[in-house]
């Protein structure tokens, strides 16, 4: 049985614009997808449907056979802490300490009184340093997040997801304001991710090279619809030409 | 080679400046302001303002009494502030885009605010000052609404700025939304927000003087008892320790800035 089944899905935001139009894929557990596509194709409003943070219009979505739509606000936030999500721009709080945001991760799990007043357990907080160890940025635990680089700050990014103890990590185009230094790093950490703890990564990504190299299934959207669904290996240009609806060697594939 | 930008930009700057110099001068006429008998007026003003406002030995013997009414103003300042900026912060929170709960509390808080700040304050202290007559409450209330719809607006707009991306993070991660307004608008805004918080008791000060003499209550209205009674020593005075005191507050709350952000 399926980790996460989409059903038939679509999102409009005004009357005849559809975002996303009848999307329908299943994603098992410990799989590593690339989504792709032109900007604008609908590849962050995807992801954004799949944890509930932009609502669809029809469709559905099911979770270990429990239909997301479905769920109380409550359940929704007992949701939320198994779906970690990274993002391009990191969103961390840039005044807190390396430390205070990896435990943020851990809020869903808190009461309303637990979470303000910072009450984390000794668990907890051993978790986080040992996260922090092992993505590299232990000796960065008590810098404030606006004096990192980019490439710390979505180290951070990942670490805070990560103690969510998620099954499937969303990354909305992880790598796009990183230096390729960078990229590769958080590329191999979260590759390692899936296969060490078998946890579903499904990552946005513009670089068809680096999907091709680190997915084990890439999706192709484009206005909005899946046009491609497969193996990395099976990607062919007229795929491509069909996915960003221009010649393959109009497109810098590196 | 001609480009037409800049030429299109050096035509509207010469429009744009006629249009002022029109408006200048018919305002002038309509109102029966002469420009040369205002300017030649200048020195007649600082030559009585020379010889009437010389702060004398006698003047300094009220000293006491107007330390005690400034120190009365500053209180009633910061109070009016600090209880308003909480109050502010509530509305601001529903106002935000970011935090609101619904679209029917955040028009309210921005209705709310708009009308509290578009009423200027001495408008604010002539009402109070029929329900509350003359004593500092009038005054307090007067400096609270004012500042309320000031720091409701500013507060919602530093929200709307800063804190957008972190919101959306810790909201995916499953946290509900006073862990949310804790975790990261608080923090993400802070800094900001105390910025304005003390840009607010630097400016109520100057105001509660304005306040006082319709209220007469604090610096006010010592400045006004003077004032009056034609002792115009002793109100040189008291606006000299009017701007020392607004001078060593820009100071002091400067320094705050500096180290918090």
């Amino acid at each position: 049985m399926p980790l996460l089944e989409v059903k038939n899905i679509t999102k409009q935001y005004e009357k005849d614009k559809k975002v996303l139009s009848g999307i329908s894929f299943d994603v098992n557990g410990g799989e590593f997808i690339s989504i792709i596509g032109p900007s604008g194709a609908g590849k962050s409003t995807l992801l954004r449907c799949i944890n509930r943070m932009v609502d669809f219009s029809s469709g559905e979505i099911l979770f270990h056979n429990t239909d997301i739509m479905s769920l109380s606000k409550k359940d929704l936030r007992k949701y939320r802490t198994q779906i970690g999500m990274i993002f391009q721009h990191y969103n961390l709080v840039s005044r807190l300490t390396v430390i205070e945001n990896v435990l943020h991760g851990r809020l869903g799990y808190k009461t309303t009184l637990q979470g303000i007043m910072t009450r984390f357990t000794e668990e907890e907080k051993k978790e986080a340093f040992h996260l922090l160890e092992k993505l590299g940025m232990r000796e960065h635990a008590y810098k404030r997040c606006d004096h990192l680089s980019g490439g710390q700050k979505q180290r951070v990014g990942i670490a805070r997801a990560l103690i969510q103890q998620p099954k499937i990590l969303l990354c909305d185009e992880p790598i796009a304001s990183l230096d390729p230094n960078s990229s590769k790093v958080i590329m191999d950490h979260l590759k390692n991710i899936s296969q060490e703890l078998r946890i579903t990564c499904i990552v946005n990504l513009h670089q068809v090279d680096v999907a091709k190299h680190y997915s084990e299934r890439i999706i192709g959207l484009n206005g909005g619809q899946i046009v491609y669904d497969g193996a990395p290996q099976e990607l062919t240009t007229t795929n491509i030409h069909q996915i960003y609806g221009s010649e393959a060697e109009n497109l810098i594939l590196a | 080679m001609k480009i037409d930008v800049y030429r299109k930009k050096k035509r509207q700057f010469t429009i744009f400046a006629l249009i002022v110099l029109c408006m200048t001068f018919i305002s002038a006429k309509l109102t029966n302001f002469s420009f040369v008998q205002g300017i030649s007026s200048v020195p007649e003003a600082f030559r009585w303002m020379g010889s009437n406002l010389l702060i004398t030995r006698e003047s300094f013997e009220k000293m006491p009494s107007i330390l005690d009414k400034l120190i009365e103003t500053i209180f009633l300042s910061i109070t009016a502030t600090t209880t308003a900026s909480i109050i502010a912060l509530l509305l601001a929170l529903l106002g935000s885009q970011t935090t609101k709960v619904n679209g029917f509390f955040s028009t309210l808080s921005r209705f709310i605010a708009s009308v509290f700040r578009n009423i200027p304050i001495v408008a604010w202290a002539l009402i109070l000052l029929l329900s509350f007559g003359q004593n500092a409450l009038t005054g307090y209330f007067a400096l609270f609404l004012a500042t309320l719809g000031f720091l409701t607006r500013v507060f919602t707009e530093t929200i709307d700025e800063t804190s957008n991306s972190s919101v959306e993070a810790l909201q995916s991660t499953g946290a509900n939304y006073y862990q949310v307004v804790s975790k990261a608008v608080l923090p993400e805004c802070s800094p900001q927000m105390i910025s304005w918080i003390l840009f607010m008791v630097e400016t109520n000060i100057r105001s509660s003087t304005l306040v006082g003499i319709l209220t007469g209550t604090g610096i006010g209205f010592a400045f006004d008892l003077y004032y009056k009674s034609m002792n115009y020593n002793v109100v040189s005075l008291i606006t000299l320790s009017i701007v020392v005191v607004v001078i060593s507050i820009e100071l002091i709350s400067n320094y705050i800035r500096r180290v918090i952000l």
